[in-house]
């Protein structure tokens, strides 16, 4: 590649930490990625969409990252059936901008907009239908895919099943989604009708979640993490549905399918580290805590508001400060919520700061090997990178995750114990040997395979 | 991979047998018992292994047979699957005095220090790059502040290194490769054996110093102090008049 140099880039995940230099090349349809991927620099070549993944999934030092978000055409849209044929590099954004107004949503939506359909399924991306829906692969019928081995192929549920379970939640390790065809779901309208409740201790939280989740499509908690005793665990949970026409103010019905504008507040360009502490997020989750009253019905929310809060600040990870953030998802089997309880309490109590602590229950998993989310409670947190005990307090998560049964999503985190994943994803042989077979020479790799050891080659390399 | 809280999973020592270079190795490898090659002209390892609970392996690499440097480094990479962090800890310390009566002595000292050091970093610095990441851990000295009357002799072979070395830093961070310059005050080891140690607290150990080393990492300096409270006592030194530094008795 003659451009190699020019195209040299620090790339880095969302939580800004271990950034790596990587050649970029930013295709601007499928065969052109193809091609670019097609020879590949001695160290190998990953997928890249709009990097939102916390960690470093998406990056991979000293060799090729094909960012594919030039690849943002809409190969179909059927607005009877709601079927959308989408190139890897749509985002969740462009999806809702062509496809709401005609009266369909994402079938499954991160808590960002800005996350690519390639990204969305190399990571198998959840929300919060997962307890009814399951995760983003349910609704996909169809991948087209490169593999070195094979080429541009395409895989589904029922077509070459094994590929296409490896490929959601492979991490872009199996090859590179050029673009999938996704099933979308039915609206009346974009807003969204919803129920609030403030709960008063983790036990009310998760006792009000087991009971009523089902009466909703979506439901989330959030808990504040910094609150102790008899409020360990205090949440605010938020459950709701895509409101019906008869169900708005009659002023808003002309525009019911209106697309939620994309319009966001920048942060601040240069934030000290350690901005975000136990005392800004103590004050923070007491505001947020009180914001909404005890108990609503029925709030009519705009869906921008209801899915993406965080992204009304566009580059809200640069207040985490110049080292960053990591963030730490896991999930436990029901029935293990005393690991669940201890884990928050242990939480709590070592005074780390975790801006975002966000409780939900998943519906049973995908048969996708690597795919993170199973039946259970997960938990997702925020932690600045600084600290001198963080790094032990997540090694003792971990345990107490992994004694229950759980496991940690691989698409976020930044720092486990390689020997962790095989624990986790009893089923990672079996998709090793399907990832072989698609890459018999070992090209795709990222910075997080070669620190977890994905792929298996021996452990972790440089 | 070096992780997003800065633990490293591979670290070579050139230099393997400095006691100050395998206490980094030691300190950094702690979290993800990190695997350690430990390269050197007679590198004993003593009870690492066991010390860390990490892979230890023993390579050969001569400082000063500069003309080797390039195939020799590319071989550890190669035999090794890449390193994130090299640790650049050997040098020699003789007397002032010996520096001055015999040339050869004064020479040894820049060929290994100096020349060495530029060689090796020069080296380090291209298969890093072609890595895409990782760092550099440059062990300087105080003594490349300022030179004294006492020392300058070895002084003057550090200051030529931690030159070196900043500016690599600033030619490598784009390339997502990290320099971090080490100047220790007086470190209790075997180079330094037969040399007097300052009075109280301003004598450190290998330990302190690897601690020092692991915090710089983390947090992406580009010099640390060991102890910390050298960089003011030097900064003091280093604005003194002549006058009054040259009677100094240090």
């Amino acid at each position: 590649m003659p451009d190699a140099e020019a195209n040299r880039r620090l790339l880095s995940g969302w939580g800004r930490t271990s950034p790596s230099a990587a050649v970029v090349h930013t295709a601007v349809d499928g065969d052109d990625a193809v091609k670019a991927a097609s020879s590949p620099p001695p160290r190998g070549v990953i997928a890249r969409g709009l990097g939102r993944s916390y960690n470093d999934a998406a990056q991979n030092a000293g060799g090729l990252v094909v960012d594919l978000t030039g690849h943002s055409h809409f190969l179909s849209f059927d607005p009877a059936s709601g079927i959308v044929r989408a190139g890897a590099g749509v985002s969740i954004a462009d999806l809702i901008e062509v496809c709401l107004p005609h009266g369909w949503f994402p079938p499954v939506t991160p808590g960002t907009r800005h996350v690519t359909v390639g990204g969305a399924i190399a990571a198998d991306v959840h929300g919060k239908n997962h307890h009814g829906d399951g995760s983003l692969a349910r609704f996909v019928d169809s991948i087209t895919l490169w593999t070195p081995a094979t080429g541009v192929i395409e895989v589904g549920p029922d077509a070459e099943p094994e590929i296409f379970w490896a490929t959601t939640g492979g991490l872009g390790l199996t090859g590179i989604v050029l673009d999938a065809t996704i099933r979308m779901r039915r609206v009346e309208s974009s807003r969204m009708t919803v129920d609030i409740d403030r709960a008063a201790d983790l036990d009310a939280v998760m006792a009000l979640m087991t009971e009523g989740d089902d009466d909703y499509l979506y439901s989330v908690a959030w808990i504040d993490c910094q609150a102790v005793g008899g409020s360990l665990g205090r949440s605010v949970l938020t459950r709701g549905r895509h409101a019906l026409v008869s169900e708005l103010e009659p002023g808003d019905r002309r525009t019911a399918l209106a697309v939620s504008p994309v319009r966001a507040v920048p942060a601040p360009p240069w934030v000290p580290s350690g901005l975000v502490n136990r005392l800004t997020v103590g004050a923070f989750n007491e505001l947020w805590f009180r914001k909404d009253p005890p108990r609503a019905r029925g709030v009519v929310q705009d869906h921008g508001w209801f899915f993406y809060p965080l992204d009304l600040v566009s580059g809200w990870n640069r207040m985490y400060g110049t080292r960053g953030f990591v963030q730490y998802q896991c999930v436990v089997p029901f029935g293990a919520e005393d690991a669940l309880r201890g884990a928050i309490e242990r939480l709590t109590r070592s005074h780390a700061a975790s801006f975002l602590a966000v409780l939900k229950r998943f519906g049973p998993g995908t048969p996708g090997p690597l795919s993170f989310p199973s039946a259970g409670w997960t938990l997702a947190l925020d932690f600045a990178v600084g600290p001198r005990h963080l790094a032990g307090l997540l090694d003792e998560l971990d345990v107490r995750v992994t004694e229950a049964g759980g496991r940690c999503y691989l698409a976020k985190d930044g720092r486990a114990d390689p020997a962790l994943v095989p624990v986790w994803y009893p089923r990672l042989a079996e998709w090793r040997e399907v990832q072989r077979r698609l890459d018999p020479a070992g090209v795709l790799t990222s910075d997080l395979e070669r620190r977890l050891d994905l792929l298996g080659r021996g452990g972790p390399r440089s | 991979m070096r992780d997003a809280l800065g633990a490293v999973q591979r670290v070579l020592v050139l230099g393997g047998g400095s006691d100050i270079g395998q206490a980094i190795a030691a300190r950094l490898a702690a979290p993800r018992r990190a695997a350690i090659v430990l390269a050197g002209r007679s590198v004993a390892a003593g009870d690492l292994a066991s010390r860390t609970g990490s892979d230890v392996a023993v390579e050969w690499f001569d400082a000063r047979a500069v003309g080797e440097h390039r195939s020799t480094l590319d071989d550890l990479w190669a035999a090794h699957g890449g390193f994130d962090v090299v640790v650049v800890a050997f040098g020699v310390q003789f007397d002032q005095a010996d520096a001055e009566a015999s040339p050869a002595r004064a020479l040894e000292m820049a060929e290994t220090n100096y020349l060495g050091a530029v060689s090796a970093l020069l080296e380090c610095s291209r298969l890093l790059r072609a890595q895409g990441h990782g760092a550099i851990v440059v062990l300087s000295s105080v003594a490349a502040e300022r030179p004294r009357r006492s020392l300058f002799a070895y002084a003057s072979t550090k200051a030529g290194v931690d030159s070196f070395a900043l500016g690599l830093a600033d030619a490598l961070r784009p390339d997502g490769v990290h320099v971090l310059v080490v100047r220790p005050g007086f470190v209790r080891t075997k180079l330094t054996a037969h040399l007097k140690p300052p009075p109280g607290p301003l004598a450190t150990t290998p330990d302190a110093v690897a601690d020092v080393v692991a915090r710089g990492l983390e947090r992406g300096a580009r010099v640390v102090w060991a102890p910390p409270a050298m960089r003011w006592i030097m900064s003091l030194l280093r604005h003194l008049p002549h006058a009054v530094f040259s009677r100094l008795p240090i």
